[in-house]
């Protein structure tokens, strides 16, 4: 399952979550949106979406293992 | 507990706010807030003056009024007067709520009426382009202070406080998992809230004064926020450019709505 749920339509290209995210698992594709370059990476923290303004990425629950 | 975004009109989204905006951030805050307490939605009701950030209560599903500039806590009184059953939750800005709704403000707490204020501080009227609000640090820049504002700021939250206020907290867009904490104690309490959101505005703000882009202004909050403990034991030299954040303070005093309904409760007896 994804780790990440991306908004694209919302997204506005801020870079805030690109700046946050301690793993560099986001980046602005060539139109300012948001993807992600590396999600075997995320660790699923949240930063990404606790600050992102526009609601536009959200951080799947880890599964329990 | 329900998901946040089940408060959002999300058919609205997405929304007006400019590329790193901190309105989001906080408006995200105050769902998680109330996400937290469960509240009814059917009982809760935003009120929100003029301004960028009062454009808030346009994407809360809730009872919304989007009243007039400076005037949402004269509508919110009224609100919460016609049934105090409701809670009652105000959106304002920096400038909504200490320029033209200033004595509101001062009077709303003088009062204690049972309302949570949540003020989106960017330091400006972004709305209008970036004129300078009571909230604009000296020497800062906005269009009328091209040379740097000469007046000093409030502190709204001893402004607040001062006035009878008995919950006051501060917190930042940075610190977005702290925030919806003190806005969820805000609507706990029974009197008049403020809550200080300080978020950054980029365009009007951020561009002008060479702060960087919203990154870079949510790094700066995050320097110069300094949780009121670890604040207090700062030397006053340290203390420069610094701010406290988290519950700033308590108190108790009769809440306006239950006091008035002894008034009425007189007057439909008879008695004086
Ligand atoms: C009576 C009145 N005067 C002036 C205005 C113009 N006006 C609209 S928004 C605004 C300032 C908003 O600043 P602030 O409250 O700080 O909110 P922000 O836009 O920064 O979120 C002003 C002066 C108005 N709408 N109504
Ligand atoms: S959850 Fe954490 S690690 Fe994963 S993308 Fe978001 S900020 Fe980066
Ligand atoms: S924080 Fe949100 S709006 Fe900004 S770039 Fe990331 S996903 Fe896009
Ligand atoms: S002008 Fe400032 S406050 Fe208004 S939407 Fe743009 S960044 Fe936000």
């Amino acid at each position: 399952m994804s780790k990440l749920i991306i908004r694209t339509n919302r997204c506005k290209g801020c870079n805030v979550c690109v700046t946050f995210c301690p793993k560099k698992v986001l980046a602005l594709d060539t139109l300012g949106k948001i993807y992600a370059v590396d999600e075997a990476s995320c660790i699923q923290c949240g930063q990404c979406e606790l600050r992102c303004p526009d609601f536009a990425i959200r951080v799947a629950p880890k599964e329990a293992k | 507990m329900k998901d946040y975004e089940e408060y959002f009109r999300t058919n609205r989204l997405p929304h007006i706010w400019c590329p790193g905006c901190g309105n989001g951030i906080v408006m995200k805050s105050i769902a998680k807030a109330i996400a937290k307490l469960d509240l009814d939605q059917d009982k809760t009701v935003i009120v929100s003056g003029i301004g960028c950030s009062s454009r808030a209560s346009g994407y809360m599903d809730f009872d919304t009024l989007h009243t007039a500039h400076g005037r949402a806590i004269p509508f919110a009184t009224g609100v919460k007067l016609a049934n105090p059953e409701l809670n009652v939750i105000v959106i304002t800005g920096d400038g909504d709520c200490t320029a033209i709704g200033g004595n509101h403000f001062i009077h709303g707490a003088r009062r204690n009426i049972d309302l949570t204020v949540v003020l989106f501080n960017n330091n400006i009227y972004g709305m209008t382009g970036g004129q300078a609000s009571p909230l604009t640090p000296t020497s800062k820049k906005a269009t009328t202070a091209p040379y740097g504002v000469v007046d000093r700021p409030f502190d709204p939250c001893q402004l607040a406080q001062a006035a009878g206020a008995t919950y006051i907290a501060r917190g930042t867009a940075f610190h977005a998992a702290q925030l919806p904490d003190l806005i969820a104690k805000g609507i706990q309490n029974k009197g008049f809230s403020l809550i200080e959101a300080i978020t950054p505005c980029p365009i009007s703000y951020g561009r002008r004064n060479k702060l960087g882009d919203s990154p870079a202004m949510l790094k700066l909050m995050s320097e110069s926020a300094v949780p009121l403990t670890a604040y207090g034991k700062l030397a006053p030299e340290q203390q420069e450019g610094k701010f406290p954040i988290g519950v700033l303070h308590e108190s108790h005093f009769g809440e306006y709505s239950k006091e008035y309904s002894h008034v009425i409760e007189r007057a439909e007896g008879g008695q004086k």
